[in-house]
């Protein structure tokens, strides 16, 4: 630490930071634009500027950039002296000569970085008379919004795309005054990150376009805390509403997950909350075998007959919340709730659980993964099935960059510097998959490997690096040379990290990762493993337990069970279409409920709408094992209402008084009783009753508009403002906002700070965790056990010749089920194709008939030169084939 | 008793003063033109709709008594619904103050009393007239930067033709 005078008085700054960042930290408003936390300085747009004194005599000083001059012990500096304010000024006034006079039709106006740095330096009235230099915009895609105009050329946005993200279709063109950014010519942006742009610029060039259609301004909406429902990742986000729809998705900063971004399928795949598919009345098959919208209580009634025609089961879903299952598993009992995935998933996903439990390897954050000096990836397409893990990934490889910068004494924030010194200077990235993926280009070594393959290689790394663990016999040669190079590599680093998970659908994968972790804890304490599972709340299910999915079928077929509950899942996603029609056929009652029409509501008997993420309050498990809570921000009117509520409403109506919950804290805390390991759960978020100096935490903001005449059309009286009887925010704008637990936030605003950049104001440190903890609670980091090998080595793979193994592929778009009925991502949805190697494409043409998962379908294939032979991949759940997500054989057929 | 007296003398000489009654609604006051009344959403120069749904007026709205949703029309913003509820607004202005295209104005027009509360929530539809109103200039597409139709990047008011970005030239 070092001391650093600001305005004469003193203050605690690291070291290994520049003056902007140690101004910030100490709360001084210190304009700039090109300066970001996790990008770092290029001193680009020269607005941070300050006077720096060389001691205490000297009352002359000089300006320099802040961002760009490193913090010194007892350095002197002046943000308040008149020249380096004259010079910002002047700065901000030659950064607003082009700027076109669109603040009221910009989707930025209001919570625009350029706003509020040009209001804090005092620049308010135009001089310059002159003629502006103007831009064609370009069509990006869907996303993404683009108005060139705007721009200030502070390069975050290609800085952010190009280097962080490795996207390559944007760029800077032309030079000087009419620098531009985009791609060369209109189209899709093709990163999966390209929704952080609308973030990153701090001017309005690049907006949010599905938010645009259904635009308002910041002040408008109402905020609420949230957590992404589309992958396992987990990361926090901010949702806002407004007039009972949901407009948006924010990136909601927490140090140890997302930091700074979010992936596209977080940021737009949220339409399905307003979609035209959401299930709104109780639906009730009628005589003549339609489903027909029905009253609550017609449907409570026929919900309590069905539940007290015994025997009854009850499925779950891993994107429900902990406390939607655990309700239906109070209300079904223990012996009959089904986790509602599949047995290959189930087994898996036990075993994931059961390894991050007692693995002496600790579970990896997001942030470090971020740190990770080595990576060995088996099996996963992580860039794909948990995209914010393919980007985190891509910066663990600049660890060695970071060395040699330290080496070179150039501080790691200068970041053009140690990008240049990176191109040469890479960590180790190993990836052992079936097919190429996003992070090939920065790996060192991609090994194209069915399955079975991958799981040999990994515990033949695991031998290399302790001869303890079990050695792999009749290994070949190469694979050998292989293993050992990948356990070098490791071996090497002070932080290796191993990442793996269930998309193989193969268990010997995951213990093969489990083995490397631990083998390289014995020497590299710092080890992490990081094993990622299927959805948001995967890991909360296999915490809770039950049975799987397949259990729940052979009752059914058996004829052993009357009614059966299916929470929040489309079992036709997960069970071959035949084989569920047949069972679904054998029980008396059939009740589904769900938020979005689906194949599986439109067989049920009776359908009961429950609340999406935005509209409930609940707790989801990530991947780490990070239970988190989210917070409803939309307030939906009867008869749509919580998964939990319905349950315990069926169980009222079955005559039973056990589900007597009234609040969701009386749910959890059931559940923590019921669930040891779950206990800490509660701890994610404080509970309804908190209170800041009295007050519930205010979810609008103080300059929320409309309230008198928005609803004025259909009735001129005030409506009584929503309750939250679930959580401790507020529905209006009255309320406490300032200081708080940082799990609440809904929203990040502080004075003269309208954009999302007011986040430095509520950490300790620019770009550490937030005031008070990062939010979550991890619920895996019990005492490890000892570790015992894992030893059950598959033999290698064979190719058959009358069949395909088919792996699943991952999609950004398409093969996640939520974000797959967002009306804004469906043109991002790619055409699914059968992906063989070059060989295999030959022999089965352009089309083929496929047969997998009980049916058989004609499906383009496509060649890709990475896949090893035998094997093929086919997205996961893509048409025509919504059940596929396991491997398995397949036959192909001529068309 | 002097002030009783002196009391019925004044009021007696009233009845020769002239009467300050006027026959309203017969008789009606002069208001100037910027008087604080009735609520208008003009049109510009060009004839189409001034407000760009910036939300700017509903902000600052004391009351709250605006209410707007923004849509678009190949690139030119404007509301798809503006609402005012009259039984609310004070008539202070500060919509009109906080309105960058002068779409907002407040016209002399006082007389909107009604007997049902609801009549007095007024749409789009029936604040929009058809002229420019106080301001008979101003067109604000015509200094925005975005391309509507009928003006194209770079022909908004003072505005150089569009960089050609593959040009090598600074
Ligand atoms: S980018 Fe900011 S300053 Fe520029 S027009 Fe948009 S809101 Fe105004
Ligand atoms: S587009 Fe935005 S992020 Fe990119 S240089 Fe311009 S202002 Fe900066
Ligand atoms: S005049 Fe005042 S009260 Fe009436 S709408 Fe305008 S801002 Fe609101
Ligand atoms: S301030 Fe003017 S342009 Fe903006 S929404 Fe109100 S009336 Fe429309
Ligand atoms: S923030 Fe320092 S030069 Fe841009």
């Amino acid at each position: 630490m070092a001391t650093i005078h600001i305005d004469g008085q003193p203050f605690a700054a690291r070291a290994d930071t520049n003056l902007l960042q140690a101004c910030l930290s100490a709360g001084t408003d210190l304009p700039y634009f090109c300066w970001h936390p996790d990008l770092g300085s290029v001193g680009a747009c020269r607005q941070c500027a300050v006077k720096q004194y060389s001691g205490p005599d000297d009352t002359r000083g000089r300006i320099v950039m802040a961002c760009m001059t490193p913090v010194t012990d007892g350095a002197i500096l002046s943000t308040r002296d008149a020249e380096s304010l004259d010079f910002r000024s002047s700065v901000v006034e030659w950064l607003m000569t082009n700027h076109p006079h669109d603040c009221p039709v910009c989707e930025e106006g209001g919570e625009c970085h350029l706003q509020d740095m040009t209001v804090m330096t005092g620049h308010h009235a135009r001089r310059y008379r002159f003629r502006k230099r103007t831009h064609r915009n370009q069509d990006l895609g869907p996303f993404v919004k683009h108005e060139m105009n705007r721009c200030i050329a502070c390069y975050r946005c290609v800085r952010f795309y190009r280097d962080y993200a490795g996207g390559e279709d944007l760029a800077a063109f032309a030079s000087h005054n009419s620098v531009y950014f985009g791609r060369a010519e209109s189209g899709t942006l093709e990163s999966d990150f390209s929704g952080n742009l609308v973030e990153v610029c701090p001017t309005g060039v690049f907006t949010d376009k599905p938010f645009s259609s259904r635009y308002v301004r910041k002040w408008d909406m109402r905020g609420a805390p949230s957590v992404c429902v589309h992958c396992a990742v987990g990361c926090n986000t901010i949702l806002n509403e407004r007039d009972g729809s949901l407009r948006r998705v924010l990136n909601r900063y927490n140090g140890e997950v997302n930091r700074y971004f979010l992936c596209d399928r977080g940021r737009f795949g949220t339409g399905f909350v307003n979609a035209a598919s959401r299930l709104r009345a109780p639906l009730l098959r009628a005589s003549d075998g339609s489903l027909q919208a029905t009253s609550m209580a017609a449907a409570l009634a026929l919900f309590g007959e069905a539940l007290s025609t015994g025997p009854v089961i009850g499925i779950g879903s891993p994107r429900a919340s902990l406390e939607a299952n655990f309700a239906l598993r109070t209300l079904v009992g223990a012996q009959n709730f089904h986790l509602g995935v599949s047995g290959i998933e189930h087994d898996l996903l036990t075993l994931t659980r059961d390894i991050l439990r007692v693995s002496p390897a600790r579970i990896a954050t997001l942030h470090q993964a971020e740190q990770a000096d080595a990576v060995l990836v088996l099996g996963e397409d992580v860039s794909k099935t948990a995209p914010r893990i393919g980007l985190a990934l891509r910066q663990s490889v600049r660890q060695a960059s970071f060395e040699a910068a330290a080496q070179a004494r150039i501080p790691l924030w200068l970041d053009a510097a140690v990008r240049s010194l990176g191109t040469d200077a890479r960590s180790p990235l190993f990836q052992a998959t079936p097919a190429a993926t996003d992070l090939d280009p920065i790996a060192v070594a991609n090994l194209r490997l069915a399955p079975e393959d991958i799981a040999r290689l990994g515990f033949a790394v695991a031998h290399c690096i302790d001869p303890a663990s079990p050695q792999v016999v009749d290994l070949a040669e190469a694979m050998a040379g292989q293993a050992r190079a990948i356990a070098d590599a490791l071996l090497a680093a002070t932080r290796p990290l191993v990442v793996s998970g269930g998309q193989c659908g193969s268990a010997p994968v995951l213990q093969a990762a489990a083995n490397i972790a631990a083998a390289l804890h014995r020497t590299r304490p710092e080890t992490r493993l990081m094993l990622t599972v299927a959805e948001c709340n995967s890991m909360g299910l296999a915490l809770l337990g039950g049975e799987p999915l397949d259990a729940a079928m052979e009752a059914l077929e058996a004829g052993m069970v009357a009614t059966v509950v299916v929470l929040e899942n489309d079992l036709f996603r997960r069970v071959p279409q035949a084989r569920l029609l047949h069972a679904l056929a054998r029980a008396r009652h059939v009740v589904a409920l769900d938020h979005l029409a689906s194949a599986t509501t439109q067989v049920a008997e009776l359908v009961l709408p429950t609340a999406t993420f935005a509209e409930t309050d609940g707790t989801l498990v990530s991947h780490e094992g990070r239970a988190q809570r989210f917070f409803q921000v939309s307030f939906p009117v009867a008869p749509v209402q919580d998964a939990w509520r319905w349950l315990r409403d069926g169980a009222k109506a079955a005559h039973r008084h056990d589900l007597d919950w009234q609040h969701l804290d009386e749910v959890i805390a059931d559940l923590c009783a019921a669930h040891p390991a779950l206990t800490a759960m509660r701890g994610a978020a404080p509970d309804a009753g908190f209170r800041i100096a009295g007050s519930p935490i205010r979810s609008e903001t103080h300059r929320f508009s409309g309230r008198t005449a928005i609803h004025a059309n259909v009735s001129v009286r005030d409506a009584k403002p929503e309750a939250n009887i679930d959580g401790p925010l507020s529905t209006t704008m009255e309320g406490y906002y300032g200081e708080m637990p940082a799990a609440l936030r809904p929203y990040f605003w502080a004075p003269s700070w309208n954009s999302g950049q007011s986040l430095n104001k509520f950490q300790d440190e620019v770009g550490g965790p937030l005031r008070g903890g990062d939010p979550g609670i991890r619920l895996l980091d019990g005492d490890p056990v000892p570790w015992r090998y894992h030893d059950a080595i598959p033999g290698a793979f064979q190719p058959r010749v009358d069949a395909l193994m088919v792996l699943p592929k991952g999609r950004l778009i398409g093969s996640e089920e939520l974000s797959d009925r967002a009306p804004a991502a469906k043109p991002r949805i790619e055409p699914a194709a059968l992906s063989v190697s070059p060989a295999m494409r030959q022999a089965l043409g352009a089309t083929t008939m496929l047969s997998l998962t009980g049916a058989v379908h004609a499906v383009a294939v496509v060649a890709d030169p990475a896949i090893p032979e035998g094997v093929a991949l086919f997205p996961a759940h893509a048409h025509p084939f919504p059940g596929f997500a396991d491997p398995q054989w397949a036959e192909t057929a001529a068309p | 008793m002097l002030s009783n007296v002196r009391t019925l003398w004044l009021t007696f000489l009233h009845l020769f003063h002239r009467s300050e009654t006027v026959g309203y609604p017969e008789t009606k006051p002069y208001m100037a033109p910027r008087y604080r009344a009735r609520i208008i959403l003009s049109r510009d120069p060009d004839g189409a709709e001034r407000c760009v749904s910036c939300n700017l007026c509903a902000a600052v709205c004391p009351v709250d008594c605006i209410s707007l949703q923004k849509t678009e029309d190949q690139g030119r913003w404007y509301p798809e619904y503006f609402r005012i509820n009259f039984s609310r607004c004070i008539f202070c202005g500060l919509c009109e103050e906080a309105c960058p295209t002068y779409a907002i104005q407040l016209t002399p027009d006082y007389e909107m009393s009604e007997y049902e509360r609801p009549n007095l929530v007024y749409e789009k539809e029936d604040l929009l007239i058809s002229g420019t109103g106080k301001y008979p200039d101003y067109n604000f597409y015509r200094v925005a930067g975005m391309a509507v139709p009928g003006k194209d990047k770079g022909e908004a008011e003072r505005e150089d033709p569009p960089v050609d970005i593959h040009g090598l030239l600074p």
